[in-house]
């Protein structure tokens, strides 16, 4: 089933603007993510979806017919909340069978189909424990067992690993990317998480302040964030951000940040200020001087396994401060001495204002 | 994120069915406690009586009623009567005995905890006439325990003190109350704080004058003007002296039943009944006024001191459980005599 | 030294529980040995034992009829109490009303200044004019008022704890709202809904005011008035029958809140507010 929204607003009692006017498809079968900061409308926009909140305008089409004004239990989705909201004096039989006693499915029929789904999620052996039996894992798959037991066209879930501990989290997050490539069910996902967004979904879209900032593939979002507000959420170690100035010179134009001179695209006048970006990955340590890196004083050495974050101090007055690099595991520099930061030019990112500009048909 | 989100009605129940599910509660709330309330001002400007000719014909006679009960010499006394009863067993006896039977008993546990407060407990679950009955056999002139006991046998309890045995017995009576609302408080003390009381060589006073008292400030103020208020509308001790002998016991409830219902000025009952409704008002705002700015420090102090808040939610005075007396006490809390919800129009217990 | 001061302290600790614990027994040791004794009087004895004082509890025609008494009111207010305070309680903790914060504010203040003190003229007025004196109506309609406005803070208190999730996940199901109260809400709030019926039918039943002005019937009376009137009549009182009786009466109160406390705990706080 396909999801649209058209205009979508919700401005709740006291002013504060959730959502504003955003338009979004989700295609059939997608594994969809909404993913950003707190407080950014994400979870109302899921919750819209569901039909727990009533849009102050706008529509909501589910398989492209209108539900903006059916009630949640006759849209045909089903819904995990983060906390898996299992009841507490049902047992886990019981709690899978929930949605199908609604359907006034008879007890045996709807028992057995509770069997059969927790087979499948390996929970046969738990069905007669009540939730506070269970360990936080065991209650997600409850959670997820029965939204999969009433056959819903859309499966909804709200930040669905956020309260596992983080060696489950893995674990849980592979089951159900697993589970979903099975069932290939329309799935829209919240989370602040952007590893889990990037394992998961098909598609992500960033939202900031009721808006939807970018809407892509993963490896998309990864590679050309949009914005540097993309930019910044993306990325285990967050990305290099950097002030620059256009310089127009005899060999072209070039852009001068914190101390590097670096290759600039095309079309930008002299004198223009940009945000360049690059990712500490795409960075690599140089340890003799070069006119396209940015000088530094290596400050701190953090060991992430199988690679060091090197944060070097800016050595240039009016710099910028801080530069990261994730080198190789055995090549880290000596912590105080002087090293240059070498970007990736290919990999670099230029914003002007809130745009992205260059490099034009870099990789994507 | 689910801020804005919660409480705009999870049930979909909408508002129609909501006010339906509020109605009837109200409806029997408005007939049976706000009416009589606003009648007793009414009541009290008339000079209504029980039987004769102002009972079928009630006169308007102002402010009549009040100045008379504020000239009445017996008024008077039992005023002062009824200041001395919520002084001398809430104040002193209650407070400082729950207080020091709660210190007494913090960081025990076993059979001795269980039985002390089992008995504490046990004064205050009992019915009303039992609990009289039992006091009236104790303080007997003839035959009570409490003579044989003291090897004064004759000596008239409730003729010679009356005051003092209704105050010691409303001691006995409603300690519980304070004992656990003190015991739910010591525990709310973090330990390390006592802890570093002692290591800088502070003595057991000390320790409760510098740590606890300062941390518990709020629970003792609380405490204080749930018992008094209660205390105040306690007609138990009725069972016991009815008043007498010659009203040296007649605290202002009974001042109030004697007057109205068995006199028959319904009237000048229902200024004085008034007047009491006065007083417990200023307690109550009191009370409502401290649990607000309670609730206001919880809510700055809510992110750095997370552990104290979840400690503090279930205690029936300060914290976010706006709910007065015992409301927060899991068990049966019949809160008999002064003890008791302070919702219970049966105050006699 | 420090050892020695340390031992008076706990000397002088435990001097004082003993005290403390005797001083609450006292009064209560007469009504462990006088219900079984052949020959109670009113001071505290070893009893010669018997259960001959329960036969009389029998053949007195009212002690046994207000025990009956007491269970319908009782039970008739922690009914009427538990009903409409969880019904209001609940549309008041979901659903924003206007006006509900005043509503709760006023309804807290009401609780504790209208007592049955300060209101007991015109209540008494108003169930005769209504027709409510001299009926079991009358004692559950006036008590349950007086209960409700606490009953319903404790509850939404109860039902704020217990998180919106619950109905959403219910909902999004398709339930509709009286099958999320019958299925959800009502099964999770249960502890709280007991704490209500046993604080209701424990105040009702020790309650004694209430009962005393608008009941005259000694057929109608609860134990709490029938109690007192048997010790009141003038002459000797009975002791055996008030002995016995004041223990048959105080047994249910006693079993309720001993069975409460091994389930609950019944303790000020940690209980049942999780």
């Amino acid at each position: 089933m396909t999801i649209s929204l058209r205009g979508l607003t919700k401005v709740f009692p006291g002013g504060v603007r959730a959502l504003d006017s955003l338009d979004l498809e989700i295609g059939e079968g997608e594994f969809f993510a909404l993913l950003g900061p707190s407080g950014c409308g994400k979870t109302t926009l899921l919750r819209s979806i569901a039909g727990l909140e009533t849009p102050t305008s706008g529509a909501v089409a589910i398989g492209g017919a209108d539900v903006t004004a059916l009630p949640p239990g006759r849209r045909d989705v089903a819904m995990v909340f983060q906390d898996y909201a299992l009841f507490p004096h049902m047992d886990v039989t019981a709690n899978i069978a929930y949605p199908l006693r609604i359907k006034k499915v008879p007890r045996a029929r709807r028992e057995a189909a509770a069997a059969e789904v927790a087979g499948r999620l390996s929970l046969a052996e738990l069905l007669g424990r009540r939730p506070g039996q269970l360990s936080g894992g065991q209650q997600q798959r409850v959670a997820l067992a029965r939204a999969i037991a009433c056959r819903p066209k859309v499966f909804l879930f709200d930040e669905p690993l956020s309260n596992l501990d983080a060696r489950l989290r893995l674990e849980a997050r592979t089951f159900l990317k697993r589970l979903q490539d099975e069932l290939g069910v329309t799935t829209v996902f919240v989370t602040h998480d952007q590893g889990e967004a990037l394992a998961l979904a098909h598609r992500i879209a960033v939202m900031d302040a009721g808006r939807i900032t970018q809407v892509g593939a993963p490896s998309e979002i990864f590679h050309r964030p949009a914005t540097p507000f993309v930019a910044s959420f993306i990325g285990s170690t967050p990305m290099n951000l950097l002030p620059g100035r256009v310089v127009v010179g005899a060999s072209g134009p070039a852009l001068h940040v914190a101390g590097a001179v670096l290759p600039a695209p095309p079309g930008l006048p002299d004198g223009e200020e940009v945000v360049y970006g690059i990712r500490p990955e795409y960075t690599d340590l140089s340890a003799a001087p070069r006119e396209d890196a940015f000088p530094g004083t290596v400050a701190v050495l953090e060991n992430l396994g199988t690679s060091t974050l090197v944060t070097l101090e800016s050595a240039r007055e009016g710099g910028d401060g801080l530069v990261q690099v994730v080198v190789p595991e055995g090549q880290e520099p000596p912590v105080g001495g002087a090293a240059w930061a070498v970007p990736r030019p290919e990999r670099a990112l230029v914003y002007r204002g809130d745009r992205l500009v260059g490099p034009r048909g870099g990789p994507a | 994120m689910t801020g804005p989100a919660a409480g705009t009605d999870a049930a979909g129940l909408g508002r129609a069915r909501a006010v339906g599910f509020v109605l009837p509660a109200l409806v029997l709330i408005g007939v049976f406690l706000v009416f009589p309330a606003l009648w007793t001002i009414y009541l009290g400007i008339t000079d209504y009586r029980l039987t004769g000719l102002a009972a079928a014909d009630p006169r308007v006679v102002g402010a009549e009623n009040y100045t008379t009960a504020l000239g009445d010499d017996r008024f008077r006394t039992s005023l002062w009567l009824s200041v001395q009863y919520v002084l001398g067993s809430a104040v002193i006896g209650q407070a400082g005995l729950g207080f020091a039977i709660a210190w007494m008993l913090r960081g025990r546990r076993g059979p001795v905890r269980r039985l002390v407060e089992g008995l504490v407990l046990l004064s205050w679950i009992l019915p009303s006439s039992v609990v009289a009955f039992l006091w009236i056999a104790l303080l007997d002139r003839d035959g009570g325990t409490l003579n044989a006991l003291l090897g004064t046998p004759g000596a008239a309890w409730l003729l010679d003190h009356p005051m003092l045995s209704i105050i010691v017995f409303n001691t006995w009576r409603g300690t519980a109350f304070s004992m656990m609302l003190y015991a739910a408080a010591l525990e709310s003390v973090p330990p390390s704080h006592l802890e570093t009381a002692r290591l800088a060589g502070a003595s057991t006073l000390q320790q409760l004058r510098d740590v606890v008292l300062p941390r518990i400030k709020g629970h003792i103020l609380t405490n204080m003007l749930l018992i008094s208020l209660w205390t105040f509308n306690d007609f138990t001790p009725f069972l016991i002296t009815a008043g007498g002998p010659e009203g040296r016991s007649e605290i202002l409830p009974f001042y109030v039943y004697t007057t109205a219902l068995r006199g028959g000025q319904l009237g000048f009952g229902a200024a004085v009944s008034f007047l009491i409704l006065l007083i417990n008002l200023v307690f109550a705002l009191a009370y409502l006024r401290l649990l607000r700015n309670r609730n206001r420090d919880h809510d700055h102090d809510h992110d750095r001191d997370r552990d104290r808040d979840h400690e503090d939610a279930a205690l029936p005075g300060p914290g976010p459980a706006a709910v007065p007396g015992p409301a927060a006490v899991p068990g049966p809390p019949p809160a008999p005599g002064s003890g008791r919800a302070p919702a219970s129009r049966e105050a006699a217990g | 030294m420090n050892a020695v001061r340390h031992a008076l302290g706990r000397i002088a600790a435990a001097a004082f529980l003993a005290l403390a614990a005797a001083f609450f027994a006292l009064p209560m040791l007469w009504l462990a040995s006088a219900p079984f004794d052949a020959s109670p009087s009113i001071t505290v004895s070893v009893p010669e034992f018997t259960l001959a004082n329960f036969r009389a509890i029998l053949d007195n025609p009212y002690a046994l009829g207000s025990i009956g008494n007491s269970v319908i009111q009782a039970g008739g207010a922690a009914a009427i109490v538990v009903v409409l305070a969880s019904l209001a309680a609940y549309a008041l903790s979901r659903v924003r009303v206007p006006g509900r914060d005043a509503l709760l504010y006023v309804l807290l203040l009401l609780s504790s200044v209208v007592t049955g003190t300060a209101a007991m003229v015109p209540i008494f007025e108003l169930a005769t004019r209504l027709g409510l004196v001299d009926t079991h109506l009358g004692v559950v309609l006036v008590v349950s008022g007086g209960l409700l406005p606490a009953a319903i803070f404790i509850l939404k208190d109860f039902m704020d704890a217990t998180p919106t999730s619950y109905e959403e996940s219910a909902r999004v199901f398709g339930a509709s709202p009286l099958q999320i109260l019958r299925h959800i809400v009502v099964p999770v709030v249960r502890p709280g809904l007991a704490t209500i019926a046993v604080w209701a039918v424990a105040s009702v039943w020790g309650g004694f005011l209430m009962q005393y002005i608008l009941l005259r019937d000694p057929a109608k009376s609860p134990s709490a008035v029938i109690l007192y009137t048997l010790y009141t009549e003038g002459g000797q009182p009975n002791l055996d029958l008030i002995s016995t009786f004041s223990l048959l009466y105080s047994l249910p109160v006693v079993a309720m809140y001993l069975f409460v406390s091994g389930r609950y705990g019944f303790r000020l706080h940690g209980g049942l507010k999780q």
